[in-house]
């Protein structure tokens, strides 16, 4: 399957794309809004072939945190943030690299489904690639959009209706489609801001069901409000919390199944067995 | 505890009531029924004006038109006492003015309004969008004057310009020899070229507060995905806010093209009146409707009004349709409406 991808994209984007995706490290990342300081001087690494749930309360970070990992939170005119997150070693916010193949290589699925609504389902698929400037033929282009769209787990679904809007699938599936577009563009990283909030109890199964097959082939970090989900699909999972007045800090980082069965700080305790948040 | 429906009547048995929709009373306090009444007045007042303006010009151009008929469109000479009188040449100019001020216009106005929407910083673009405003306010004799006295000196050298390199194309032809020494400077002054800077100047502001209306509604969540999926400033742009604008970007400029039809004080102050039947913009001479009726209503006789009130009226009813296509183009812009790649 991956042959396919290959041929589209020429060797130049082959490159040193390890198995099972990239390593990707944060290291003391602080993060305001004007002069409200959100974030404070965390780090943590997030393995390759790893889901990494990143759960707490409203408000405590972990979505500009998230933001953070692919530059999205310098879209924000009143954003800043120190630190340094390492792609592979590579800090992603050095001038050496640029800012669009850093948003190729960590793609992005928002919590709201933002598919193009007016393009047709095989276009929102290679969308990512017309963005970046690369040219498809149209027996590629078929491979690709098939690939994809079975990754996303969306493929039987639209199979004999590709050409149909995007803004005409449900819910459900125009977050799937997200997911396969965001894949077409070959990430080594794929971030979900909440991807399920939106959803319905199947659709959100279905989508649960797709980050499990993807973790082989990128590292995912996914942020959630629903613990059951983190404890579903996450094998890594942190904690974070911002209590009264102070910045979001990671409270507890490690396996799901030890931040879950026995959390070390007694917030983390009260958090996952449901006392407040 | 669960409650049973009532049984179904048997089929084809109607049930004994039929039930019927109540009415109910709207419940509009006396405070919201005095608001009502009064905003719907005064939306009634303002249609009335304009149906009025409207039937006053048509009334008024009965006798004009019986007079000349269909001739009073075609004939492009307005010599009132020789009794030849026309507004062919005088539309021709109109659109010319109009187009050329929209040609100049339409860049500037599309540019300011992506860069105020999508690049300029939050204090530049503060500044920036009350500037515009201001130029909005800027009496038009003071453009005016802007374009006879700043603009014409210089306009006239690339006039001659466009002449000498480009004359051979009938649009940029002046009858006259733009490579001779002592060029013939009045063949390049107050032309529709000159007339179109002031008039550009005065319909940016409106073209450019409307696309920046729409741009600033275009969805944030598709332009996040276009930056996400690697995309740059210029993609996202150019694959969500610009489809997605297309309505504004149109309507916009065609409310722009109301009004530089109906633009007067400055064209009146720049052009030289001809009413040669020509397309010639960079020559000098040419005629509009609202300078036509500027420049004559003073002088004219009981008939030379009617025929002054005519052609206001044929530029009522061009001004009309414009801006209400410009209307239905700029509310078709809606949320998701276009995506292009």
């Amino acid at each position: 399957m991956t042959s396919t991808l290959d041929d589209v994209f020429g060797e130049a984007a082959v490159a040193e794309v390890p198995r099972g995706g990239s390593d990707l490290e944060a290291l003391d990342v602080s993060a305001w809004f004007g002069s409200a300081k959100v974030l404070d001087r965390v780090s943590l690494r997030m393995e390759p072939a790893t889901v990494t749930a990143l759960i707490g309360p409203s408000g405590c970070g972990k979505s500009t945190f998230l933001r953070i990992l692919n530059r999205m939170h310098e879209t924000n005119p009143v954003a800043a943030l120190a630190g340094e997150v390492l792609l592979d070693g590579d800090d992603i916010y050095s001038p050496t690299l640029r800012i669009t193949s850093v948003r190729q290589r960590i793609g992005m699925v928002f919590q709201k489904p933002n598919p193009f609504p007016t393009l047709s389902i095989e276009d929102n698929v290679t969308a990512g690639l017309k963005l970046t400037g690369r040219r498809v033929s149209r027996s590629e282009k078929a491979d690709l959009v098939e690939e994809c769209l079975r990754r996303g787990g969306l493929w039987n679904e639209v199979k004999d209706r590709l050409g149909d809007l995007g803004g005409a699938l449900s819910g459900g599936q125009q977050q799937r489609l997200c997911i396969a577009r965001s894949l077409a563009v070959r990430p080594d990283v794929l971030l979900m801001d909440e991807p399920c909030s939106a959803l319905d109890p199947t659709s959100t199964r279905r989508i649960e069901e797709t980050i499990h097959e993807l973790r082989d082939q990128v590292t995912i970090v996914i942020v959630t409000h629903n613990m059951q989900q983190a404890a579903r699909v996450s094998q890594r999972c942190a904690f974070f919390l911002a209590e009264q007045g102070t910045p979001g800090v990671i409270v507890e980082a490690g396996d799901t199944a030890q931040v879950f069965g026995s959390p070390v700080d007694p917030r983390t305790s009260d958090y996952v067995n449901g006392r407040f948040g | 505890m669960t409650t049973l429906l009532p049984e179904a009547p048997p089929d084809g048995d109607p049930p004994l009531v039929q039930d019927r929709p109540r009415v109910v009373s709207p419940g509009f306090t006396t405070g919201d029924q005095v608001f009502r009444r009064g905003t719907t007045v005064i939306g009634v007042l303002v249609l009335v004006i304009t149906g009025a303006i409207g039937l006053f010009l048509g009334y008024q151009s009965i006798p004009t038109l019986q007079r000349y008929g269909l001739g009073f469109f075609t004939e492009n000479q307005w010599r009132p006492e020789n009794d030849v009188i026309g507004i062919s040449s005088t539309l021709l100019g109109t659109l010319q003015v109009a187009l050329l001020a929209l040609a100049m216009a339409f860049p500037l106005a599309l540019g300011t309004a992506l860069f105020i929407t999508e690049y300029a910083p939050g204090r530049l673009r503060s500044g920036l969008v009350s500037l515009i405003d201001l130029m909005a306010a800027i009496p038009s004799i003071v453009w005016g004057l802007w374009g006879f006295f700043l603009i014409q000196p210089h306009a006239k050298n690339i006039a001659r310009w466009l002449t000498e390199y480009a004359g051979w194309v009938p649009f940029f032809h002046v009858d006259t020899d733009p490579t001779a020494a002592l060029w013939a400077q009045t063949r390049f002054t107050s032309s529709v070229f000159i007339a179109s800077f002031p008039v550009a100047m005065m319909i940016l502001p409106m073209a450019c507060a409307v696309m920046r209306g729409v741009f600033a509604q275009a969805p944030a969540g598709e332009r996040e995905a276009a930056l996400a999926l690697g995309g740059t400033q210029w993609g996202a742009i150019r694959t969500v806010v610009i489809p997605f604008g297309q309505g504004g970007i149109i309507g916009g400029t065609m409310l722009a093209l109301g009004r530089a039809l109906g633009e007067t004080i400055a064209v009146v102050l720049i052009i030289s009146p001809d009413f040669d039947l020509k397309v010639r913009p960079l020559e000098v001479g040419t005629e509009t409707v609202s300078a036509l009726i500027a420049g004559r209503f003073g002088e004219a006789t009981s008939a030379q009004l009617s025929a002054l009130l005519t052609a206001g009226f044929v530029l009522f009813l061009i001004t009309l349709v414009v801006n209400t296509v410009a209307a239905i183009f700029v509310g078709r812009s809606r949320s998701g409406s276009a995506t292009d790649l």
